[in-house]
């Protein structure tokens, strides 16, 4: 048995050695993550593995308690897996994190309220010792790619929700990292500003070639956006189905009504639907 | 009887009472038992008052008419009652409670003007409270002097003022030593010793599971024990006071600077990881922000604690100069209303104190809801 314990985990590091070409933005083998609570162990991933190549946008899909946020804060080193290796950009998590190799959108905007829009988007730039001009110069770029232009002075209880949301985007792509983690950045907002946002997040995603991690709860955002889907099921967090879209890049809205479309979704929804126990 | 619908209830009360006024003349009996004092200008005065309502003059009409009218009244019994004190009958205390139900009615009609100019409505905001302020000492003087309340219970409001105005250079001397050295300093030191202790807390666990209790402890000391300690230690100047009003601040500020570090949210914690900002970036840029109104509600109950901590310090040896010095000496000389001086000179100088804490938080934390309002 240790033998052959020893030879697949020699075969697994080989692997990840000569598998490890400038595309993989991050690789996961076997991850496991349980929580240790009051009630007992939770299981919030379980032998996870998954590719993410350069310039990927891949959704995770699943009910609440799949794990897809861990999973992404397990990329953000937000969280300490228990088991199996996780590599972003070739390194730890940890690293990454320390080499700010990733923009974090987080569920609501966390925009700090002392501060102006503007200078909540220069916040990372202010911790990451950039210069003032520069500053100035990246705060104006990102508020104009996220159409911010013009709330500056604005406070964040001055704006709407779902312009904190864009300027909370605009914070995460301020200091230009190849890497964008988003986590239901738009959970929290009305169908009508949702579909706007996710059109211009796939604008924004072509002209500047980042790779995507995004977490929904919603099959038809998932399908629009992304090039890859994940499809994780709860108790214990687990991947279900990767699906590679065959939708092109460029997407006009109503592609939501294409067949191909259409067809995507169902074979999302049939991933949800086998990975769902209906036991408890 | 429509005006009696037309009338408010505190004019239909107030012509009650001047009818009670008139079957209990005279105003004021004097020591010889002859009756002094002129009531009927009086009682004209309040009467038209309170029937002004009928003429449905504008707003500012009557609100200027019944300011005029309840302080002539009241300028007037006052008057009355000088040189007779203890004289008052019914009739007098009629007509004082009249002229109060009439100035109530008058501040009722300033609170509900809504002028346009900014200038007008600010002015009409301090108004309010002032009328409010003294009316609160005419009736006390009216009441101590009319009942001839002993001078060593209460003294009226106008000897007190006396007293000030005459005690000027003391008083002046007195807030100096006490004021201006002991609370600020002492105020200062121990406002920014708990905030630095609470980061130390923060930064280091052992001083947080270790240091907390003690501090509790100390919070814990009876000041009355502590202050005489005090002044064996640092002598019987202002820095034993000072010390006295460093024990009482700190802990004040330890605590809340501690719950404050706590309050910024796991996301924005989360944020702060995600830039791998150091801890005292986070500290800087996230957790003192969050933390500023826990603070300011610190140094806002710290400004009374400062105040009350120096001035009873120094019940217990001091050099002849200072608030508490003054009051527990003059308090055994019996001159009652210097001890009063003092207290309203510490009243006037705490409240210019947490009335300036108060702008500055306002200014500082313009971001929380409690500021903004929603």
């Amino acid at each position: 048995m240790m033998t052959v314990k020893r030879a697949y985990s020699l075969e697994a590091c080989i692997g990840a050695e000569t598998d490890l070409t400038a595309d993989t933005v991050i690789r996961a083998k076997g991850l496991d993550l349980t929580f240790q609570t009051g009630d007992g162990p939770v299981h919030a991933l379980s032998n996870v593995d998954l590719d993410i190549g350069k310039g990927e946008f891949v959704s995770f899909i699943g009910p609440s308690g799949c794990g897809k946020t861990t999973f992404l804060r397990v990329i953000a080193d937000l969280e300490q897996p228990t088991g199996g290796t996780i590599t972003v950009n070739g390194m730890s998590p940890e690293e990454a994190r320390r080499r700010r190799a990733y923009g974090y959108v987080f569920q609501a905007a966390a925009l700090y309220p002392w501060r102006t829009i503007e200078k909540n988007v220069a916040l990372p730039l202010e911790i990451m010792g950039v210069s003032a001009a520069e500053q100035r110069e990246r705060v104006k770029r990102t508020l104009d790619l996220v159409n911010l232009s013009g709330f500056e002075k604005k406070f964040p209880w001055q704006l709407s929700g779902g312009m904190q949301q864009r300027a909370s985007i605009a914070r995460a792509l301020a200091f230009d990292a190849d890497l964008l983690l988003m986590d239901e950045p738009f959970g929290a907002l009305d169908e009508i500003v949702r579909d706007h946002l996710n059109e211009q997040l796939l604008e924004l995603w072509a002209r500047t070639n980042k790779t995507i991690c995004f977490v929904t709860h919603s099959i038809p955002e998932a399908v629009y956006l992304s090039t890859k889907i994940v499809v994780m099921s709860p108790r214990p967090g687990r991947v279900t189905d990767v699906i590679v879209s065959t939708l092109p890049k460029d997407r006009p809205l109503d592609i939501r009504e294409s067949p191909e479309f259409l067809a995507i979704a169902h074979r999302v929804r049939e991933g949800l639907r086998a990975g769902h126990s209906y036991e408890d | 009887m429509t005006f009696l619908r037309i009338l408010p209830w505190q004019a239909l009360l107030a012509l009650v009472l001047c009818a009670t006024a008139l079957l209990n003349l005279p105003l004021v009996v004097t020591d010889a038992g002859a009756a002094a004092g002129t009531a009927w200008p009086i009682m004209a005065l309040l009467a038209a008052a309170a029937l002004l309502p009928l003429l449905r003059l504008p707003r500012l009409f009557e609100a200027a008419f019944l300011f005029v009218a309840v302080h002539a009244a009241a300028w007037l019994l006052i008057a009355a009652i000088a040189g007779n004190e203890g004289g008052a009958t019914a009739s007098f205390f009629a007509l004082v409670a009249a002229s109060w139900l009439l100035a109530w009615r008058l501040v009722t009609v300033l609170s509900r003007m809504r002028p346009r100019a900014r200038g007008l409505d600010i002015l009409l905001r301090l108004l309010v409270p002032a009328l409010f302020g003294v009316w609160l000492l005419i009736l006390w003087e009216a009441i101590v002097r009319g009942a001839g309340i002993p001078f060593i219970l209460l003294p009226p409001p106008s000897l007190i003022g006396l007293r000030i105005a005459n005690s000027l250079p003391i008083l002046a001397a007195d807030v100096q030593q006490t004021i201006f050295k002991a609370v600020l300093v002492g105020y200062a030191l121990g406002c920014a010793a708990g905030f630095a202790v609470a980061i130390l807390a923060d930064r280091y666990m052992f001083l947080r599971r270790g240091l907390m209790p003690i501090g509790n402890m100390v919070s814990a000391l009876p000041i009355i024990g502590v202050a005489p300690i005090m002044v064996m230690w640092f002598g019987f100047d202002w820095p034993s006071k000072a010390a006295v009003v460093v024990i009482m601040t700190f802990f004040p500020m330890l605590v809340n600077t501690v719950a404050g570090l706590a309050a910024a949210g796991a996301m924005e914690r989360d944020l702060m990881r995600t830039y791998a900002a150091g801890y005292w970036q986070t500290l800087f840029k996230l957790r003192l922000p969050a933390a500023a109104p826990f603070i300011f509600n610190a140094l806002k109950i710290n400004s009374t604690l400062a105040l009350i901590g120096a001035i009873v310090a120094e019940f217990f040896g001091t050099p002849v100069v200072g608030m508490g010095f003054r009051i527990s000496t003059e308090v055994g000389r019996m001159n009652v209303d210097m001890v009063w001086a003092e207290i309203a000179v510490a009243a006037l100088a705490g409240s210019i104190f947490y009335g300036v804490l108060a702008l500055i938080e306002r200014a500082a934390t313009f971001w929380h809801p409690s500021v903004r309002g929603g």
